[in-house]
């Protein structure tokens, strides 16, 4: 029997894949859409059974991060995975299936004055999505990212079996904790298909203070009096090309005195405002885009490489964004990522590319150094021993 | 001890030197067990390394020979994870107490696994920084037994646990290599989960931790309350009003009579429950939400309400709840510590069918409890002169974690599995979940050796292909386990 007509049977939605279905240009063979867990663990079998490559995909908004798989014969798409399981909002938990887009999700918390703590920066995207590229924006500072708020996962493997980890209480610590290995696994380990989250009340006042900074060592004075005061942040970030903007959240007469000291502390110029500055939460704009990590202190150094005109956004957390143009030649891409891996090294930070120009890529190694690839291949190799799920997507050739 | 273990010590004391490795029984002993004392193993060998490089080496010989080994930090685990192994090495880190790094620009400092936990935030108070994990032993237990244990504390409700402290990890390998573990670089979060997995997936050597701002403020409040359930109905409309506490812990009656005869707390009298909220943040966040618990208590029908007004009333308020444990031996000869996890809304009916078991069976049980995140620590008394006591206190401390698990929740919140829960992983997990657990142990370390016997009831054979079965295995029909 062909794969399709065999995956046919076990799913409701299955096709030939065409052009538009490609990942970074690979063309899958068929893509299939399960409707629920026991029908994408079916899938997953068939796959197996039948020797194909598996790339998963939400709403394809980071598709084009890391490598293009190796192959990919099916696609598997988790749009109609989209439902709520459980918002247990007395316990501030709620769990959902992997293709629910993060929007929606938030709307059906909001509902009960809670949220997931997470920012959407790219529209549509999803809950699977989001865990499999383990992205975070500006509330990361203080809620961190998907490893720190998702406290139960449910995969299916390599071989079609269901496997869950964590659970339905925030504290927990029995067993191994999967969600967090998944976290920013880019479909090498398993097909996500539920996740059960740890949620936030909505706070009843939120404000921005901003100012602009001058030059790298003003963004890092700046930045380091906020980090070291008492006002607490929700988020502090730097966005290019010179703001340095605090956001806050709380009791509105709390916010409201945490304002003022944040704008005494940020210095002359800084405004208060009731919306986010431009540039907030968003990647910055280019073809080429670089995921840094840069402790604080590393601000400045990361701010004079990169000069004044590179579009960068950077998180007090010590993680950043960089884009670099369409006109950048990839010989110039090249040595920007090379001066940055040099230099962030030094204060235990790096570089990945996220995506790039094949041109671009054709040059230069996306990942840069990785100290543990041996244990990492070894743990792949566990739940995938025959290297079928998103082949060579990820780092390493993983 | 036989020839081949006789041959590693050998090895072992040429590595260390002598006075670095232990095999005289005697003082062996000291080692046989951890806060866990129901249960205890001599080690063949206690070797005590200085160095991240004498843990490889001593890593590197076991592996060479095949010798099971425990890493150890100041043994205050409480299910048995550093259990040693009877045929097997001991590490202790004891002699690892350097504080290597402060880095207070970088908000973090880099210490080695047997730094204190409290020397951490004593290290770094001057400067307006702490490390926020917290578990009550924290004056003793070591920061590298937290990275195992995944530690929580009171105060992890807002906070978090060890896993959200721990920005990496040099560890050595099962292989005997040295490696760092990142929780933001490129490739698989491997620290995330070898941040909980008890020991089982290396020895860490070198842990860079982040350290969180002092608040500005802090604010406690004790509520007496006529009954459990009107604490625990102060606790939800805590939560559902959009607090989020620093700490929320709840101590029924027997508990704070236990507390009371132990440290003269002077918790109000007639309580049938106290409550204590702690608040901690901007000085003027932390004001309009404490006088909003402060009416929510009194609306729970709250009678009695003390503030601490400075850091000694607040110690008085705490004093109480941390002697809990220790106090309840003042009012029966034993006593086990339960640690399991409920949805808080199911805390009502749980606790209701733990009165009601601890009435069917005799079995008195004091509740002392972490209420912001469900996390129950019910202590089971008994008489252990009693014969027959101790089985069914066992069978009554069981039965909490059935309650637990029935109720959405989880078999452990804090204390971790060890070898103490292990046989009841199976209620929380299919064998395929367990399996695949196992398939990250089997990466790190094919050879089962570090820390064997621990958080799983049955090893997984890591030769074996994930799902495809070449020819008949011998222990076929034993599910997906052996």
């Amino acid at each position: 029997m062909r794969p399709l007509d065999a995956l046919a049977k076990v799913c409701g939605d299955v096709r030939p894949g065409d052009p538009a279905d490609g990942v970074l240009g690979v063309e899958p063979a068929v893509v299939a859409a399960p409707r629920n867990v026991a029908e994408a663990a079916d899938v997953m079998r068939v796959a197996a059974e039948n020797g194909l490559a598996v790339v998963p995909r939400g709403a394809e908004t980071r598709l084009d991060w890391g490598a293009p798989p190796e192959r990919c014969d099916l696609l598997v798409d988790t749009h109609r995975l989209d439902g709520l399981i459980e918002h247990a909002a007395g316990d501030l938990v709620a769990t959902v299936q992997a293709g629910l887009p993060m929007e929606r999700f938030g709307e059906m918390l909001a509902g009960r004055g809670q949220r997931l703590a997470l920012d959407v920066p790219l529209p549509g995207s999803t809950v699977g999505g989001t865990i499999a590229a383990g992205v975070a924006g500006p509330l990361r500072s203080l809620y961190g990212t998907p490893r720190n708020l998702v406290i139960g996962l449910t995969i299916v493997r390599a071989d079609g079996q269901i496997a869950r980890s964590g659970g339905k209480v925030v504290k927990n610590v029995a067993g191994y904790d999967l969600g967090r290995l998944f976290c920013g696994s880019f479909g090498t380990l398993g097909l996500i298909v539920e996740a059960t989250f740890r949620l936030h009340p909505v706070p009843s006042s939120t404000v921005h203070v901003a100012r602009s900074v001058n030059g790298p060592q003003d963004a890092h004075d700046t930045v380091q009096r906020i980090l070291h005061s008492a006002v607490a942040p929700s988020a502090v970030e730097y966005i290019s090309p010179g703001t340095v903007a605090v956001l806050l959240e709380g009791v509105p007469d709390g916010v409201a005195a945490r304002a003022r000291k944040t704008a005494e502390l940020l210095g002359e110029g800084a405004e208060i405002t009731d919306t986010a500055p431009d540039g907030w939460g968003q990647y910055p704009d280019g073809t080429t885009l670089l995921d840094v990590t840069a402790p604080p202190p590393a601000l400045r150094d990361l701010l004079t490489i990169l000069g004044p005109d590179t579009a960068a956004t950077w998180s007090g957390s010590g993680h950043g964004h960089v884009a670099l143009p369409a006109d950048t030649s990839p010989g110039e891409v090249a040595e920007i990522v090379t001066r940055l891996r040099n230099t962030l090294s030094g204060h235990r930070g790096g570089a990945v590319v996220r995506y790039a120009p094949q041109k671009v890529r054709d040059e230069i190694d996306l990942w840069g150094p990785v100290p543990a690839l041996t244990l990492m291949r070894r743990v792949k190799d566990q739940f995938d021993p025959r290297h079928r799920l998103s082949p060579g997507r990820f780092t390493g050739g993983i | 001890m036989d020839a081949r273990l006789a041959a590693l010590a050998d090895r072992l004391r040429g590595l260390l030197g002598a006075e670095q490795v232990i095999t005289d029984p005697v003082r062996l002993r000291t080692y046989e067990c951890d806060g866990l004392t129901s249960h205890r193993s001599t080690p063949a060998i206690v070797v005590l390394p200085d160095t991240a490089e004498q843990v490889a080496a001593i890593v590197r010989e076991c592996a060479a020979a095949g010798v099971p080994y425990v890493a150890r930090g100041s043994g205050t685990g409480l299910s048995g994870g550093a259990l040693p192994h009877a045929d097997g090495v001991l590490v202790v880190t004891s002699r690892m107490r350097r504080i290597l790094e402060i880095d207070i620009p970088g908000q973090r400092a880099v210490v080695e696994p047997g730094v204190i936990n409290l020397d951490v935030t004593r290290a770094v108070r001057p400067y307006g920084y702490y490390f926020a994990p917290d578990p009550s032993s924290q004056q003793i237990c070591s920061v590298g037994g937290n990275v195992a244990e995944n530690s929580g504390g009171a105060h992890c409700l807002k906070y978090g646990f060890t896993a959200h402290h721990v920005l990496a990890c040099e560890i050595v390998t099962p292989d005997g290599e040295l490696v760092e573990l990142t929780a933001d670089g490129p490739g698989y979060d491997l620290l995330g989960v070898f941040v909980g997995a008890e020991g089982t997936l290396g020895i860490t050597t070198k842990i860079t931790v982040r350290l969180t701002r002092v608040p500005e403020t802090v604010q406690t409040l004790l509520a007496a309350f006529d009954s459990i359930e009107a604490g625990g109905g102060a606790v939800s409309a805590i939560i559902a009003a959009g607090v989020v506490p620093a700490a929320i812990e709840m101590m029924d009656a027997l508990s704070i009579e236990a507390a009371e005869a132990a440290v003269r707390c002077e918790y109000p009298p007639g309580a049938g429950a106290v409550l204590i909220v702690e608040l901690d943040g901007p000085e003027p966040e932390v004001a309009a939400q404490f006088a909003e618990v402060e009416r929510l208590c009194r609306d729970a029908g709250a009678f009695e309400i003390r503030v601490a007004a400075d850091d000694a009333e607040r110690a008085l308020i705490w004093k109480g709840r941390k002697s809990a444990f220790a106090a309840v031996g003042r009012i029966s000869p034993a006593y086990i510590v339960q640690d399991g996890v409920i949805p808080r809304t199911a805390l009502p009916r749980v606790l209701a069918r733990i009165d009601a078991l601890s009435a069917e069976s005799g079995v008195r049980v004091a509740n002392v409890f972490h209420a912001g995140d469900g996390n129950l620590h019910p202590l089971v008394l008994f008489d252990d002169a009693v014969p027959g006591a101790e089985q069914r206190a066992e069978e009554v401390s069981g039965a909490i974690l059935d309650l637990c698990i029935e109720h959405g929740g989880s078999i452990t919140g804090e204390h971790g599995v060890g070898v103490d829960k292990s046989r009841y992983m199976p209620r929380m997990f299919t064998d395929a979940d367990l399996d695949t657990m196992q398939m990250v142990r089997c990466g790190f370390d094919p050879a089962g050796l570090c820390n064997p016997g621990k958080v799983f009831p049955t090893p997984r054979l890591c030769g074996e292909v994930p799902g495809v079965r070449r020819g008949a295995h011998p222990f076929e029909g034993k599910a997906d386990l052996f």
